[in-house]
């Protein structure tokens, strides 16, 4: 009887020490890795932890997502909230962009700002993706801009880079980690459909990253910095969006 | 003659009580995404200003989805790896080939219309209540193995990463908002399932039924040793 005590007391032990290390292990592999989001604290960012780490080991950085032909293109795109309308974006609107400049800078080799037609100029990506609001309505439409990861190449993003932040005219800020900054349809789109971004959607630029939801690619653009921390900007939680209850990564 | 005797496992248990929990935060979380655009479509697409196959009519409440999709993935990860736990210890175990497959003689026609007429209820057998009823066996299987793995299905089909990984998973169902429509209807079913359980736990004895899922024991005088 003793002994059988002394054995299930060492086994429940040793489990116990093995269940502490396994899940130190498991949280110190995770941080080394990157795959705890800037959202990890409280009982919800035990979920969020776990879907941003299993997706990130799930999804290749590569994959890109499905592009439909032009058949396919939504006659309709949704819109979800409303242009800034302080007097900054307003005249910028008002001159048609034309003063309008996007800063670049952070862990950048060639800290830059771009005019609408310099970026214009630049080698162009269109693809024609599904666009998907966390309410749960979608649409398909083709934009058209930017590669990101040919801007972060043009301003030299240093290799200690771990976040990109966009910020844009209006409180609606974001920030992507560096698999879906330098993904090959992570755009910064002034095109939509044929046309000029429209200024609901987001004009003069605004970011499109095909595989999170809409909330995350932040409109009217403003300045993008490259950072290695995203504590320093609002409250450290990554982008507008945890602020108030929703995820930092959206790609569920 | 034995006072009691163990009739749920601590697996069985423990499962059945994290996938319980889960279900209420899965729930009461998937109605608050689902007020945010109570509308349902077949295909990829899918907007307000296009035409719904389903509109509950609703109107819609937009800011409950932030703690809605939190409680609602989280709940998600307690759900599935339970869920997985208990499908995987069903099988070593002999748990579903044992208790859950009927048999042929279960199978016939006449045993299920006995079973839906509800005549082992009406005899007042209590022991007739501790053993699985082929209608129970077949409705534990369905929700066990159809039901909810098309729920985790339909749910990570809607996931804009996962469908770019694994475009299968929405392609099955003809696109995005077939799989979100899809996944409201199973989870309907789900909800169908629940009523006729709790209902079915308050017509042969609440009480004693759910002291046997939480101490795994029944006792002789409940009836069945």
């Amino acid at each position: 009887m003793k002994r059988i005590a002394r054995r299930a007391f060492l086994r429940a032990g040793l489990s116990t020490i093995a269940g502490v290390a396994g899940i130190g292990g498991a949280i110190y592999t995770a941080r080394h890795r990157g795959l705890v989001p800037p959202d990890h604290s409280g009982l919800f960012g035990i979920g969020e932890t776990l879907t941003y780490g299993a997706q990130r080991l799930l999804v290749s950085r590569q994959t890109l997502a499905r592009e439909f032909d032009r058949s396919h293109i939504s006659t309709v795109a949704e819109v979800n909230g409303y242009p800034p309308e302080n007097d900054q974006y307003l005249r910028l609107v008002a001159n048609n962009f034309d003063d309008w400049r996007l800063t670049v800078d952070g862990l950048v080799a060639r800290p830059t700002s771009f005019s609408l037609a310099e970026l214009q100029r630049l080698p162009s990506r269109s693809q024609i993706t599904l666009h998907v609001c966390e309410e749960g309505w979608s649409f398909i439409a083709e934009w058209t801009g930017v590669p990101l990861s040919l801007l972060l190449d043009l301003v030299g993003a240093s290799p200690a880079a771990r976040y990109v932040v966009f910020l844009p005219y209006d409180d609606w800020w974001g920030s992507l980690d560096m698999v879906d900054a330098l993904h090959d349809q992570t755009l910064l789109a002034y095109g939509m459909n044929g046309r000029d971004l429209p200024t609901e959607h987001g004009a003069p630029l605004r970011l499109r990253v095909a595989r999170q939801l809409g909330y995350v690619s932040i409109k009217y653009l403003s300045r993008i910095t490259v950072t290695d921390s995203l504590a320093p900007f609002g409250r450290g939680l990554g982008s507008a969006a945890p602020e108030i209850g929703y995820s930092w990564y959206a790609g569920i | 003659m034995a006072e009691r005797e163990l009739i749920h496992s601590g697996v069985v248990r423990t499962t059945h009580w994290l996938v319980a929990i889960s279900f209420v935060g899965l729930l009461v979380s998937g109605i608050a995404i689902l007020i945010a655009h109570p509308r349902f479509y077949w295909g990829e697409t899918g907007t307000y200003s296009t035409p719904a196959w389903l509109d509950l009519g609703l109107n819609p409440v937009y800011d409950n989805t932030g703690w809605g999709r939190a409680l609602h993935f989280l709940s998600a990860w307690v759900f599935a790896s339970s869920g997985l736990v208990y499908i995987t210890a069903g099988f070593v175990s002999r748990h579903f080939l044992s208790d859950l497959f009927p048999s042929k003689t279960e199978l016939r026609s006449g045993a299920i219309a006995n079973v839906l007429l509800l005549r082992p209820l009406r005899r007042g057998d209590a022991a007739a209540s501790w053993r699985y009823n082929v209608v129970q066996k077949l409705s534990y299987l369905i929700v066990v193995f159809a039901l909810c793995p098309a729920m985790i299905w339909t749910g990570l089909a809607m996931s804009p990463a996962l469908s770019a990984q694994y475009p299968f998973l929405a392609a099955v169902f003809g696109g995005h908002q077939s799989a979100r429509t899809v996944h409201f209807i199973v989870a309907d079913l789900l909800v169908l399932f629940l009523v006729v359980h709790l209902t079915m736990l308050v017509l042969v004895g609440f009480g004693t039924h759910v002291r046997a899922m939480i101490t795994g024991y029944r006792r002789s005088s409940e009836g069945g040793i």
